[in-house]
């Protein structure tokens, strides 16, 4: 692993400044390193971060990535990650107008780690810096405590994607406000509402009088506080409730757990931390895979054309531009997905399409050429770079023009049994049917939470939000086992499982078989759901029907 | 960095500490031109987390995963078609005999990795030592070894055919009046006589195994079912060809309701869920080729076969007779059968007609039945092959 050569770091530098005249922002340190393939594969298990800790997993994985790479090598142009300053790898010494396209894309993925606002936990700590630490920290552990610190990782990681990302987010964000709260919201919401009970005339009175005072010819609350002196206390009261974050379950292990609070056991309590905020680290990264890949896709794209020092080399970048951002006929690139998201995004913003009036507009031809030559296009997309996450940005702003534009459509695969064959078939072009097709291939960890309800006589009892998925049964076990471990007492899970017709498995094992002469059903029975309880006591399961 | 031996005593640790086993013990498949897959060997590992399902439960039968696309085309149209099962270059007719060239196991890169891996599990796991069943096989390799004689001059003095040889000189001499009173301080001894051994090249004998590995890739195989076969037919094939030395020739049969030869550990892997399922045409595949080539004279031969334990046959008559047949020669047929986890308690066809004829019993040193839950871990299926081969 070396750092780039001056000359390359040059071409970086001025790659920064074109990237600053755009709109980009980001901070002004940045390292570039050259690595091996070798160096890459043991990287990648331990996330690209060289100075995380040293877990038997990783060397796994690092066994693997070398047999992988041995039968399918495969070379990474770039690689970056969100630590500060942002580090940045790469395979070779490319030719100079590959690095300016490269030092684009890695520019677009920094400006994004750096001000989507999902990533506003990660902005005040460096990454390599405290993982040198927690490796360190481990390291010492593990030469007093053997084997049982990996066993602590290990069981710390099998919780450590349930994580509360969302509710730590919001706590910094609302700066531990419950919400921001603006007068008028309180007085409408909650202050004639839940305080005042006034009957539904005088509520829909009070509305005809804001909207009637709109124009600001008169102060709005100067009536109310003549009338409800006590308004401006009840107020300030409601937005000074400030919320503790709420515990995901992690925290309540380490707060409750009785096993480790025994003194010989409190150093697992370190590890169990530095598993979590490993995980919180990356919790954003998983969620605008998308929006990053496309946003720096689109920034390469974009400054590489207006870049004058790569005159001559232009088909050369069409060739490698067209290998990463093309649309498969069958399958998704997430780079290419974004990437054309995010144009169609700026060409409608700078038509002025997200209005009233557009949306209203009845006939195709009339949607076409409307044009409000707004050119508000490159300030919006900043604003949605640094607003939303793949959810938002898929399910707001994939629109039937997007769809069309880009002659997309949901592929359906089928079985066809007269020709012993696969048959992809074009499924649906509805906008609705391809937003949801992406939307179930976003990152969504299932929702467990601590019911203190359930926990009586030293149970840690689990409840899962159930949302129309069942849990993968195969790794229940071992997941219980392990935080069974860390709880130092039974575990109960509650979730939920299909019910079984017997008839489904007979009728599957029937389709093949033409001789059992079932009729086919067309209609695919509608699916029962049971409340399932799993019960993990002294490392055994057993479950039970709630 | 760790290495794989490091890992694996890692996990023996874990049952000591009474947890489960993590590492299994991965392939990676390239392919190659002309058959000549590499198998890459490697550790997995799962990590266990609550994460959501994948599976999609109201889908219709036959019908797979939507993913995205581009392109022209109205709603409905067709854009493309993947056949199930890959073609070969031949046809399917006369699949059963490819002729020479077929049997060629020794030249797969798989050899050298599944012979560390039979290394592995014979140590590591336990895995018994095979017994020599004793049949020979001439073969093309040669050890040098201190065998040939060679009168006056030579390596090692051969002392007990030198004496044997003076004897016999001296009798024609007439130097021995009496045999029954022999005196050597008499003999006369000429250097012609004395007989020594030399360094000689010899043909190495060896027993030499031949093993069928046979699968149903028939419709009801899909997903883990096939694939816990498929591990437990690498782990018998690597563990054969470390007890056997390398002298392993392997022979790949699929079958559905029709049975043919495949040429390679690949195609054997690879190939996916067809039609329906007639168990007995695998065995009278193997049966055929057999006789026809006459086999049974030069190897020992084994017979693996994986299945669901669907069969359309339910009373199992062909089955039972092509079984009966290969126990004429075979050293060894071991039938895994890897239960869909719907089956529940109930027993599959292949499992209730082997056990009702008896032949489990009656011929139990020859045939062994395993059958075990499609979520099956290494360690199971390492126990399993335990059973198929004791």
């Amino acid at each position: 692993m070396e750092l780039v050569s001056q000359h390359v770091k040059g071409i970086m530098e001025e790659c920064k400044l074109r990237a600053r005249d755009h709109g980009l922002t980001f901070d002004d340190e940045t390292l570039e390193y050259i690595v091996t393939n070798r160096d890459m594969i043991e990287l990648s298990p331990k996330v690209m971060i060289p100075t995380l800790y040293d877990y038997w997993v990783h060397d796994v994985r690092v066994l693997s990535g070398k047999g992988m790479y041995e039968a399918y090598p495969s070379n990474p142009y770039e690689t970056v990650i969100n630590t500060r300053p942002a580090i940045s790898y790469y395979n070779d010494n490319n030719p100079d107008w590959l690095n300016v396209m490269i030092f684009y894309h890695v520019l677009g993925h920094i400006d994004f780690f750096q001000n989507n606002m999902f990533y506003k936990n990660t902005w005040d700590t460096d990454l390599t810096g405290q993982a040198l630490a927690d490796k360190r920290l481990i390291a010492h552990l593990r030469s007093e405590k053997g084997r049982w610190v990996d066993y602590a990782i290990e069981f710390s990681r099998g919780i450590d994607n349930l994580v509360g990302y969302q509710k730590e987010l919001n706590h910094t964000i609302m700066n531990g406000s419950r919400y921001q709260l603006s007068k008028i919201d309180f007085y409408f919401d909650i202050f004639l509402q839940r305080i005042k009970h006034v009957s539904q005339h005088d509520y829909l009175k009070e509305i005809t009088r804001f909207n009637a005072g709109r124009d600001g010819s008169e102060d709005f609350f100067d009536e109310i506080v003549s009338q409800y002196p006590e308004f401006d206390e009840l107020y300030k009261k409601e937005t000074s409730i400030t919320l503790k974050p709420e515990r995901d379950i992690i925290e309540y292990i380490i707060q409750h757990s009785p096993f480790l609070r025994q003194d010989e056991n409190k150093w697992i309590t370190s590890v169990i931390q530095i598993v979590k905020n490993t995980s919180s680290y990356f919790q954003p990264q998983i969620r605008t895979k998308i929006m990053n890949e496309g946003w720096a896709s689109y920034w390469h794209e974009y400054l590489f054309m207006r870049d004058d020092r790569i005159c001559g080399h232009e088909i050369d970048f069409a060739k490698v531009n067209a290998a990463v951002t093309a649309m498969p006929k069958v399958g998704l690139n997430p780079y290419a997905l974004g990437l054309r998201l995010f144009q169609h995004i700026k060409d409608m913003e700078d038509r002025g399409c997200y209005s009233f009036d557009y949306l209203f507009l009845k006939d195709e031809v009339g949607k076409k050429k409307y044009n409000r030559d707004k050119d508000s296009g490159d300030a919006f997309i900043l604003q949605v770079r640094e607003n939303l996450n793949d959810f938002t940005f898929i399910n707001t702003y994939i629109d039937q023009e997007f769809v069309d534009q880009h002659t997309l459509f949901v592929a359906g695969k089928r079985f066809n049994k007269p020709r012993m064959s696969w048959e992809f078939y074009i499924k649906s072009k509805k906008a609705d049917d391809y937003k949801q097709m992406i939307i179930d291939t976003l990152y969504h960890p299932p929702e467990v939470f601590v019911d203190p309800a359930g926990c009586k006589e030293g149970v840690l009892y689990l409840n899962h939000k159930f949302e129309n998925k069942p849990l993968k049964t195969d790794f229940i076990e071992n997941t219980m086992v392990g935080i069974e471990y860390l709880w130092g007492g039974p575990v109960h899970l509650e979730t939920s499982e299909p019910v079984v017709s017997k008839q489904a498995a007979t009728q599957y094992a029937g389709f093949w078989d033409p001789a059992s002469q079932q009729p086919q059903k067309k209609q695919p029975e509608e699916i029962k759901w049971k409340r399932m309880l799993y019960v993990m006591e002294n490392r055994k399961l057993h479950k039970r029907e709630l | 960095m760790i290495t794989l031996d490091e890992l694996l005593e890692r996990d023996r640790r874990r049952e000591e500490d009474g947890f489960k086993r993590k590492i299994r013990i991965g392939r990676i498949v390239k392919p190659g031109s002309g058959g000549k897959d590499k198998i890459i060997i490697v550790p997995t590992t799962v990590e266990e987390k609550f994460v959501h399902d994948e599976i999609t439960l109201n889908q219709e039968p036959g019908e797979g995963d939507p993913t995205g696309g581009t392109g022209e085309g109205e709603e409905g149209d067709i854009i493309g078609e993947q056949p199930v099962r890959p073609e070969e270059g031949e046809g399917e007719g006369e699949g059963a005999g490819e002729g020479p060239g077929e049997g060629e196991g020794g030249e797969h890169e798989l050899e050298s990795n599944a012979y560390e891996l039979g290394k592995v599990l014979s140590q590591d796991f336990q895995l018994p030592n095979l017994k020599d069943k004793g049949k020979k096989r001439t073969l093309a390799r040669y050890v040098y070894d201190l065998t040939d004689k060679n009168r006056g001059v030579g390596q090692i003095l051969d002392k007990k055919a030198t004496l044997k040889r003076i004897v016999e000189t001296n009798i024609t001499l007439g130097n021995i009046p009496d045999v029954g009173n022999i005196d050597s301080t008499k003999f006369i001894i000429s250097p012609q006589d004395m007989i020594y051994r030399i360094l000689s090249r010899e043909k190495d004998f060896e027993s030499q195994a031949l093993v069928f590995f046979l699968r149903d890739y028939s419709g009801s195989m899909g997903g883990k079912v096939t694939q816990t076969v498929v591990s437990q037919h690498v782990m018998l094939y690597s563990w054969l060809l470390y007890q056997y030395e390398k002298q392993v020739e392997t022979r790949f049969i699929l079958h559905d309701t029709a049975a043919k030869e495949v040429s390679d550990f690949y195609k054997y892997y690879s190939y996916k869920v067809a039609g329906g399922t007639k168990v007995f045409t695998a065995f009278k595949l193997v049966n055929d080729i057999v006789e026809r080539e006459s086999l049974a004279r030069d190897y020992n031969i084994y017979v693996f076969h994986g299945t669901d334990g669907d069969d359309w046959d339910k009373e199992g008559k062909q089955t039972l007779d092509e079984i009966e047949r290969m126990m004429n020669y075979a050293a060894r047929i071991g039938i895994s059968i890897v239960e869909h986890s719907y089956v529940g308690s109930k027993q599959t066809e292949v499992e209730k007609y082997l056990k009702r004829s008896g032949i489990l019993e009656r011929h139990s040193s020859l045939i062994k039945m395993d059958i075990m839950d499609e979520n099956a871990d290494d360690s199971r299926i390492i126990q399993g092959i335990k059973k198929l081969i004791s």
